[in-house]
């Protein structure tokens, strides 16, 4: 039981301390929710990437250092810490790339992630259908088998950054009426530019686009473009859903950084007589330390060879409650301003809204412990 | 960096369970709850020999402390197996002795110390005017008024507490006063955190040992022909609960190694609070037989709620953890 970074730990963090302050921009870049922020976040990214501290956890041959497990959660420290952009790429760094880790080819790896880790490749998850969201194996897309390699037909939807994003990802039924609904599914990358392809952005809760609905109409995806087996893809995409509950998707670093600012915010302008709300900082600020210690608890235990296991659904649970009560406790301690559009408040609690609902919805989640952790009978939903 | 238990620190805790398991702690604690303190006393005494009581105590004193994470992994257990007794108290006096040894007065840590240490003597203690805990169970009964600290000779009318294995008394006023100054204030401030922390670790153990009953209870409770645990409205709220204990768990790991009163102060918040709202959940999901005093679940639903106000209420908690935040950052 020990908290004490090594001597390595405290150089790297130092490391990327020192970059991060002399890189991360001095005026915050417009959000990348909008054509104008997307096209500057790609030029973060490329900055990034120059010095390899886009893809810290990656193989040097992809661009990244090799960095294990506790060097990427102090990276993440640092990075929310200074104040830098969001990750344009995330949904292909944090959700794709391990995938490919894990079940793409040498071939692939070698094509797609260096230009996702210089955000010259951007990628969207296509994952939910207009029928299929928590109930993610109902969906209906097809991909049909052609010479060289396959067809998408059907409907995608919730695609986020889908209406800037180059390349997407997802699962595609490929041999429709097998007994149990994940089974016949293949895992396909596709361009979102191709042919067939038509992309119709949603409008966010805040107006602006940050995802999408794709229509597919006789889409040619080329063989190579299949990850993992044709008809094995709900198994090559559920390694994909457990990191993106899991470890990879809110690093403890975001939160962290956000409750340092609360408290200052606090500091600044909370009323000391009001207990109700200084209550909620202090709880804000705690949710946000118990998360850091949880995360180091179980990247403790995948270095000590467990993989990420159903735990990865409390933790989804927890940082996405955490997230909003942060920012609600900031709104309400900001009075008739918080209610203001355009503040890094108010941005920000109107993305932690989405938490809960996304990657999983909470109610899926708590099955999941329920049934998974505590062991009760699976039952009516 | 390895923020795990290692393995003869879960072997400690196995150890535990297993004797706590095999010693009927139930009927115990249902004994020392009508006065009689005989079953108690000899849970006590295995405890001092498995060496929870010298835990907070140092080698210099015949102890084998401090051992912080030792500590919250053995009061996990007691909390799970709901131990009655000043447990908590035992571990604060031998904080606050020691805090007065570091601080140039040996004299009581000498005296009092191996006793605490051996389990030979159970201690308690009151805090300007509080309550102690099973006064009238304790050969040791410290009482901190201002700067002094005093060795009471006697207690006033024992009250119950809502969790009747808890038994309340103030202690007489004066006695022998075996230190007095700065020093004391600051040692007591070291017996608060040592308090704290063990409290926290017992709540966790309380909040598991509802959770894992209740789980029990609806995976065999049937209505309208199917186990209770199978409808999403039960699944959600243990499913709540669970996280908010596990949650709970680093914190307070993370405050063992720190034991900064700010990181204490959080991990005894958050597990209590954790506990109490498993609490709810468990006598709500078990219905009215978790009503009833027959029904052991009843010597943890009460204890979660006394356990959230001792030794520091989730408010002074709070503002703790704050004022370790802010107060390098005056208001501009």
């Amino acid at each position: 039981m020990d908290l004490t970074p090594s001597p390595a730990d405290e150089a790297f963090r130092a490391e990327a301390r020192t970059w991060l302050g002399a890189h991360v921009p001095t005026v915050p870049l417009p959000s990348l929710e909008t054509e104008e922020g997307f096209a500057a976040h790609r030029v973060w990214e490329a900055e990034l990437a120059a010095d390899r501290w886009s893809v810290v956890s990656w193989p040097a041959a992809y661009g990244g250092r090799d960095a294990d497990l506790m060097h990427w959660l102090a990276f993440e420290e640092e990075y929310h810490a200074a104040g830098a952009p969001g990750r344009v790429g995330q949904n292909g760094i944090s959700l794709l790339a391990p995938t490919l880790f894990d079940h793409g080819t040498a071939e692939q790896r070698a094509r797609v992630l260096p230009p996702m880790a210089t955000g010259e490749v951007v990628w969207a998850q296509a994952w939910s259908e207009p029928e299929a969201g928590s109930d993610l194996a109902s969906l209906s897309s097809r991909a049909v088998r052609v010479a060289g390699g396959w067809r998408l037909n059907g409907q995608k939807t919730w695609s986020s950054r889908a209406a800037f994003a180059d390349r997407a990802f997802g699962l595609f039924r490929s041999q429709p009426g097998l007994p149990k609904p994940h089974q016949g599914l293949t895992y396909l990358m596709f361009d979102l530019r191709a042919p067939g392809v038509t992309v119709r952005p949603i409008g966010r809760l805040d107006g602006k686009p940050a995802f999408a609905e794709l229509f597919l109409d006789d889409v040619f995806v080329p063989d190579e473009d299949v990850i993992g087996e044709p008809g094995q893809g709900w198994r090559v995409a559920m390694s994909t859903a457990g990191n993106e509950r899991g470890l990879t998707l809110r690093s403890p670093g975001r939160f962290l950084a956000a409750a340092d600012r609360l408290v200052a915010l606090w500091c600044d302008v909370g009323d000391r007589a009001d207990r109700a709300l200084r209550d909620r900082v202090a709880n804000a600020v705690i949710g946000a330390r118990a998360y850091q210690l949880f995360t180091y608890a179980g990247a403790s235990r995948f270095l000590d060879g467990e993989g990420v296991g159903p735990e990865s659904s409390m933790n989804k649970v927890f940082w996405s409650e955490l997230d909003i009560a942060l920012h609600e406790t900031a709104l309400d301690l900001l009075g008739e301003g918080g209610e203001l559009a355009d503040t890094a408040w108010s941005e920000g609690y109107v993305f932690s809204l989405a938490g809960p609902i996304y990657a999983g919805t909470n109610e899926i989640q708590r099955d999941i412990v329920a049934e998974r952790l505590l062991g009760l009978p699976k039952g009516r939903r | 960096m390895r923020f795990l238990l290692d393995d003869e620190q879960r072997a400690f805790a196995a150890s535990l369970d297993a004797m706590l398991s095999a010693a009927d702690t139930p009927s115990a604690v249902r004994a020392w709850a009508e006065g009689d303190r005989a079953p108690g006393s000899a849970l006590w005494s295995r405890l001092a020999e498995a060496g929870v009581f010298a835990l907070a105590v140092p080698e210099k004193y015949e102890g084998v402390g401090p051992l912080p994470v030792e500590l919250v992994v053995a009061y996990v257990e007691l909390g799970r197996h709901a131990v009655p007794g000043p447990v908590v108290e035992t571990v604060a006096a031998a904080a606050l002795l020691n805090g007065l040894g570091e601080r140039g007065e040996t004299g009581p840590a000498e005296r009092l110390l191996p006793g605490l240490a051996a389990g030979g003597s159970v201690a308690t203690l009151a805090m300007d005017g509080g309550y102690a805990l099973d006064a009238d169970a304790a050969t040791v009964l410290l009482a901190m008024e201002g700067e002094s600290l005093y060795r009471a000779s006697g207690h006033g009318p024992v009250r119950a507490s809502m969790d009747r294995a808890r038994r309340l008394a103030r202690p007489e006023a004066g006695g022998e006063l075996l230190a007095r100054g700065p020093q004391v204030v600051r040692a007591a401030r070291d017996a608060v955190t040592w308090a704290r922390l063990a409290t926290a670790a017992q709540a966790l153990g309380v909040g598991l040992a509802l959770l894992d009953r209740t789980v029990a209870y609806v995976g065999q409770r049937t209505q309208f022909g199917v186990p209770v645990g199978s409808f999403q409205a039960v699944k959600h709220r243990l499913a709540d609960a669970k996280i908010a204990l596990e949650f709970a768990r680093p914190l307070l790991f993370g405050a063992a190694l720190s034991m900064t009163p700010a990181d204490v102060a959080a991990a005894k918040v958050t597990a209590v609070e954790a506990a109490y709202a498993t609490a709810r959940t468990a006598l709500q999901l078990h219905g009215a037989i978790g009503y009833t005093a027959e029904c052991d679940l009843s010597l943890w639903l009460t204890k979660a709620r006394a356990l959230r106000t001792a030794w520091g209420t989730p408010a002074e908690c709070r503002e703790r953890v704050l004022a370790g935040l802010s107060g390098d950052r005056p208001r501009s």
